[in-house]
């Protein structure tokens, strides 16, 4: 089969993922990613036209509690570890309006 | 002096009053200064343990200690502990301070265990070595040219080295029991939705547990029947009442019936003298009066890859948090939106975190889904029915922890995929949600210790332990 990746592929994953990577790493990616994926292809020697997929791990369902309101975690809990901040609120750099 | 190696020694050395829970503290403060070359602890939490033990002694002299007082505990560096610093080895939460503990360290505080510091992991709980950590490697204690295993590997070499009775790992793959193996203690990982994941830095959700390392198999009881059972903070903990383990491992062993899978004692990986010591448990264990029977299991070849679809593809999902906003690392090239997450999360996140979020974005990816996300499901299926049929006709299946003993730094480096099949025996409970433990049992004539492991059905922890401790109590 014909490798699945390719630096293109690589670009689109990064994106979606909102990882950079340099042209060495992208290299690298395309080679270790389409060596996974020999790896895991096996799977498909496995007949499973008939199974469902496993999704939950439990066989418990739907375990509720009260629905009653608490401040677990206070403004300035939040606050603490924020990379840059004031008093009231968590700061990032300009989102709006940022092209000339 | 007198041993306190574990919490069993130390319980009588408190009642005798020969020592305190200040002086063991201080006794284990010293040895993690003397064995800070192991890299096993990213930070001792010597105030808080100092002020804890303080508080421990007192409550011993008006009788009002909890279950676990004098016990002395180190938890891995990806569950969270009220006011003090977790990272999960990565530099993207290199300076991050809990804001809550999770209900594992609740509940040790609440029946007085002392928590002594956080140990050094692979990033994000993803390896087999630890050489994955953001803040360098840990050595094997038994020999510091070679790896202590992982990732749960701080965790492991502080208890084989005695820098504290025991700590607290999290297994996702073999992420207790690997290490266990190889640095020679006992590592259980319990069945999925016995212990609450509530503040433990998620890797792969489906697939994650907090259990116990430790010298011995009665603490690794104590611990367990005090960590586990159902927490309103995690709705995939069962509702099961849990069982007093360090009394059930008291009662006496009845005869019970092993499995085990031919293609694993075949596996050519497997290192020949690690197979030949197994082979003559088993037979051992029949001349006692067990039943012991070899049986097939079909799946041992896709345990591995079904796990990598699975793992990476919930990986990926779980560490979009990491986003350089609201807390941890933020690049200050960050001009914008976009490169806020881009720059913050390539700067903050190790190599393999990158590897296994790309191969996990790709396997949910359109087009994809069905082909590669869906089938491991399906296959994890199928793992998982097989299981489920050999526990109808066994109590348990013993097998060998690991393929081989601990290897040299760098021996696996080069290629993920062969790092990636250290994990062969230990994947499938995680796959099943079974619980399994690894047992210090075997000495390879290269001088260093290997495991081997047991695995029961879901939630039979009691008589998984019970045997564990027959076995290691006659060996």
């Amino acid at each position: 089969m014909s490798p699945k990746i390719d630096k293109d592929t690589v670009d689109r994953l990064a994106h979606l993922a909102r990882l950079e990577f340099n042209e060495t790493e992208k290299a690298e990616l395309v080679q270790n990613m389409n060596r996974m994926l020999v790896f895991v292809d096996k799977l498909n020697e496995l007949n499973t036209d008939k199974v469902e997929p496993l999704i939950y791990m439990c066989d418990e369902v739907n375990i509720l509690r009260e629905d009653v309101m608490k401040v677990t975690i206070t403004q300035k809990e939040a606050l603490m570890n924020a990379p840059q901040k004031d008093s009231d609120y968590i700061k990032v750099p300009k989102v709006v309006d940022n092209k000339k | 002096m007198q041993k306190f190696d574990t919490l069993q020694e130390t319980r009588k050395g408190l009642s005798d009053k020969s020592i305190s829970c200040t002086s063991v503290l201080r006794h284990f403060l010293s040895r993690i200064e003397e064995q800070k070359h192991l890299g096993a602890f990213l930070e001792v939490f010597t105030d808080s343990a100092i002020i804890k033990a303080a508080e421990v002694d007192e409550k011993l002299k008006t009788g009002k200690a909890g279950k676990l007082a004098g016990l002395v505990i180190a938890l891995k560096d990806n569950i969270c502990y009220k006011g003090h610093k977790v990272s999960a080895s990565s530099r993207i939460l290199e300076n991050f301070v809990s804001l809550y503990s999770s209900t594992v360290v609740e509940r040790l505080l609440a029946e007085d265990a002392i928590i002594i510091g956080r140990c050094n992991c692979d990033e994000f709980a993803m390896g087999s070595s630890n050489e994955n950590s953001a803040f360098g490697p840990v050595k094997n204690p038994h020999d510091i040219k070679r790896v202590s295993g992982g990732s749960s590997g701080g965790s492991t070499a502080a208890v084989a080295a005695r820098l504290c009775h025991a700590a607290l790992g999290t297994d996702t793959g073999g992420s207790i029991r690997q290490p266990a193996s190889f640095c020679g203690v006992v590592g259980m990982k319990p069945t999925y939705g016995r212990v609450s994941r509530y503040g433990i830095v998620a890797y792969a959700s489906s697939f994650d547990q907090v259990g116990p390392l430790t010298l011995c198999v009665e603490d690794a009881a104590s611990i367990l029947e005090v960590i586990g059972g159902c927490d309103e903070f995690d709705p995939t903990v069962s509702s099961k009442p849990i069982p007093a383990y360090s009394e059930e491992i008291e009662k006496a062993q009845p005869p019970v019936k092993i499995a085990y899978i031919k293609e694993c004692i075949e596996h050519e990986g497997l290192d020949p003298e690690i197979r030949a010591f197994v082979q003559n448990l088993l037979k051992r264990l029949e001349a006692e009066g067990h039943t012991v029977e070899a049986i097939d299991f079909p799946y041992l070849d896709y345990l591995v890859p079904a796990y990598y679809v699975l793992t990476t593809a919930e990986a990926s999902s779980n560490l979009a948090r990491y986003d350089g906003v609201h807390f941890g690392y933020r690049s200050p090239k960050a001009f914008d939106l976009e490169s806020t997450y881009k720059k913050s999360r390539s700067e903050g996140f190790g190599i393999e975190v990158k590897r296994r979020i790309m191969l996990g974005t790709f396997v949910l990816s359109e087009g994809y889904y069905d082909a590669y996300y869906s089938k491991g499901q399906k296959v994890r299926r199928l793992i998982q029915e097989k299981t489920g049929e050999i526990f109808s006709k066994y109590d348990f299946i013993m097998l060998p922890t690991t393929p081989g003993t601990a290897f040299e730094f760098g021996a696996n480096s080069a290629d993920p995929i062969k790092m990636y099949l250290e994990d062969i025996f230990t994947v499938h409970a995680n796959h099943a949600g079974i619980p399994a433990i690894s047992l210090p049992l075997g000495k390879h004539s290269n001088g260093l210790p290997f495991g081997v492991q047991i695995m029961a059905d879901h939630f039979n922890e009691a008589s998984l332990l019970r045997f564990s401790k027959s076995l290691l109590n006659n060996a």
